[in-house]
């Protein structure tokens, strides 16, 4: 159990190692990554890696049938994030590029080993902390890496029979009178 | 077969330049540049057009049209709202839903038609000195515009999401009405927000945008206007970069429109943000301040029968009963319903993981209920600010002051009553910290002990107003009453960032009137020949 000492250790830290990175990252922006902020495969790997925590309990319980859903899921993540404005999409490719940086994700979430070999009771008590953090940044954190899942996840239609949704109709009525 | 008139007259020959497919520069003169195609642009475009004027509009967002609407929220939001779906404010805590495509909002909004309350006209002319926004001067305007769209009181029953809130209101004897649509052989299906399969919707994209193109209009789609170039006291010309197709970044080339006019109407972001990068003066620095959202918080009921709030006009009932005629005391509401449809749902409801998922399992049973906060009449609700990136790109930077949450928590708990009234089993404020409240009682103390804080808080936003405010003095005011810039004599703004308050009602109805009525004054200082 994390105390609330730690915790708001952690989050300071988190904070700071935020904007400590956001420093550097513009500093370096022209000769880096450029302007662009496209995702790269291991910002993929996070997004995967967070997927089963975020989604859990609305992804289909046979293997291969979860393996499916959740390339879907990462698929529409990325087809999202394609459509942010130039800043947006940069803060995001930023926030997972930290995730995938491991003093930034010790700092910010708590954990030295890649995410993708994290336990998912690791990464859910880590969302939990930045959805009650009481720094406005980890928040938006928080929101946005989950909006942006559930979102995927809930525009695929395999999702739909298990929460009762049938789609859209069929368009062969006419104008109700 | 669904008839679509967009491709219609497509085939028919209109003038449309995609900035998606430019292979060179490109250049084109006209009588008046319009720059955007939704309330604002598309209303101004028609009227000019049909005073003889040649009109060219540039819409950042692409030319989509009934025949690829498919009811699906993934690509609807994708193609068709600003940042795919995801705007928010510069802090991230309010998630601001605006159309970017031709039409504008009103290709994408949920039809409410309202003209603009007495009490707002009132504080407009009383307390801000804006003589002509009389309700008898504007009830002509209005009239034109309603018979053009179709607007009437829906006359159907109500979906079960609205038939809870008239009961609701019913129960506890709260002032409630039935909402007028711009809808003309309406299906009611449900998928507004997707973009009209049906072209029931009288969306500017199936009215007035055909009408200026029939009359000879250009319409440029797919070309962000990047400046406006200044020379003295005028505008020279309008500079806009074609978009790649993937529809957010600017492609290789570049659009120039040299116009005797030019006509600013991309919203209340996007025109002060044209007007921050184009470095029009602006001596009291009063470009992009006091930018509106009526903010919007949400509460969701679980029902005892299916609701299947999908389903159905997604707007027909609303309530006023909080919406005091005293603009300038605690800040009024006003509640409406809002559409529940799987990602709409998914991006709303709080939390993550089996919790998420249980709570997403309920979907055909919820009713969800919207508050939207009037901004703006009071000393601590002074709005937002627009203000430009490193990049160039629009943020808006929007506080949300004490005075704003004490009516959020209002809200809140008047929509948990009247879910309760109608019968809810459950009722959720939209909160990460809210837990479900079975009763009254429950409610209220869940209710009254949440924090109060952004990104805690769901707040949303579908009313974009202010930033350009009109008035007579320029110390505070952008353009005057007839939508003409105080420093640039060939300058007009056409949107609802000419609002200096918010609405406190659905602003689409109020922009088409102003666009028409400044629209015919424009004309008649263009020297047009009437027709």
């Amino acid at each position: 159990m994390t105390t609330r000492r730690r915790f708001l250790q952690i989050g300071l830290a988190g904070a700071a190692a935020l904007l400590a990175v956001d420093a550097l990252e513009r500093a370096f922006t022209v000769a880096g990554r450029g302007l662009g902020g496209t995702l790269a495969a291991d910002d993929l790997r996070v997004a995967r890696a967070l997927a089963p925590v975020v989604l859990a309990g609305a992804l289909p319980s046979g293997a291969p049938e979860r393996e499916a859903a959740l390339g879907r899921i990462v698929a529409g993540f990325a087809r999202v994030v394609a459509r942010l404005g130039p800043a947006e999409r940069r803060q995001l490719t930023r926030l997972l590029g930290l995730l995938r940086w491991p003093p930034a994700r010790l700092l910010l979430a708590g954990l030295w080993r890649p995410l993708e070999e994290a336990q998912e009771r690791d990464i859910a008590v880590f969302l939990q902390r930045w959805r009650a953090s009481p720094f406005d940044l980890l928040r938006a954190a928080y929101a946005a890496l989950t909006q942006l899942l559930q979102a995927a996840c809930y525009d695929d239609p395999e999702s739909w029979a298990r929460i009762g949704y049938p789609g859209p109709p069929v368009l062969d009525g006419g104008p109700v009178r | 077969m669904i008839a679509d008139p967009v491709r219609e007259g497509l085939a028919r020959g209109w003038r449309v330049v995609d900035g998606a497919r430019l292979d060179r520069d490109r250049d084109l003169e006209c009588d008046v540049a319009v720059i955007g195609s939704g309330a604002g642009g598309a209303i101004t475009a028609e009227s000019l057009a049909a005073a003889g004027l040649l009109v060219a509009i540039v819409e950042e967002g692409p030319l989509a049209s009934s025949s690829e609407f498919h009811m699906r929220e993934g690509e609807a939001y994708g193609r068709l709202y600003q940042d795919g779906g995801t705007r928010k404010t510069a802090d991230g805590a309010i998630s601001i839903l605006q159309g970017r495509c031709v039409g504008g909002s009103t290709t994408v909004n949920w039809t409410s038609s309202f003209r603009a309350p007495a009490q707002t006209l009132a504080y407009w002319r009383g307390v801000l000195g804006l003589a002509t926004m009389d309700e008898g001067e504007l009830a002509p305007w209005y009239e034109r515009i309603e018979t053009r769209l179709s607007i009437a009181p829906w006359a159907l029953a109500p979906n079960e999401n609205n038939d809870a809130l008239r009961r609701g209101c019913e129960a506890l004897g709260l002032r409630w009405g039935v909402i007028a649509r711009n809808v003309r052989g309406c299906w009611n299906l449900g998928y507004c927000g997707m973009g009209c399969p049906t072209n029931a919707k009288q969306s500017m994209l199936v009215t007035a945008v055909p009408a200026a193109l029939e009359r000879g209009a250009i319409l440029v789609h797919r070309a962000r206007v990047e400046r406006l170039r200044i020379a003295g006291e005028r505008v020279s010309a309008c500079e806009a970069s074609g978009i790649e197709a993937s529809g957010a970044a600017p492609g290789p080339y570049r659009i120039r429109v040299r116009a005797r006019h030019y006509v600013l109407a991309a919203g209340a972001i996007g025109s002060p943000a044209i007007l921050l990068r184009s470095r029009a003066p602006d001596p009291y620095r009063v470009t992009g301040r006091r930018t509106f959202l009526h903010p919007t918080v949400a509460s969701i009921a679980t029902m005892p029968a299916p609701v299947r709030a999908w389903s159905g006009a997604p707007q027909s009932v609303y309530c006023d009963h909080f919406l005091p005629s005293d603009v300038a005391g605690p800040a009024g509401f006003k509640i409406e319903s809002a559409p529940v449809h799987p990602v709409l749902a998914a991006i709303t409801l709080p939390g993550f993981g089996e919790e998420h998922a249980h709570a997403m399992a309920q979907l055909p049973a919820r009713q969800a209920l919207i508050a939207l906060i009037r901004d703006g009449f009071h000393p601590e609700s002074p709005g937002g600010r627009v203000v430009l990136r490193e990049d160039g790109s629009a943020a808006l930077e929007y506080p949300m002051t004490p005075y704003l949450w004490e009516a959020a928590r209002r809200a809140w708990l008047a929509m948990a009553r009247v879910q309760l009234a109608a019968g809810a089993r459950e009722v959720l404020a939209v909160h990460e910290e809210a837990r479900g409240a079975a009763s009254w009682e429950a409610a209220r103390r869940e209710i009254e002990g949440l924090p109060l804080r952004p990104l805690a808080a769901r707040v949303m936003s579908a009313h974009v107003m202010g930033g350009c405010a009109m008035g007579a003095d320029p110390r505070v005011c952008v353009v005057d009453e007839a939508g003409r810039s105080h420093h640039l004599a060939n300058l007009s703004v056409h949107d609802a960032s000419i609002f200096p308050t918010s609405l406190g009602a659905n602003p689409q109805l109020t922009i088409y009137a102003l666009a028409a009525r400044m629209s015919a004054g424009l004309a008649r200082a263009l020297h047009a020949p009437l027709r």
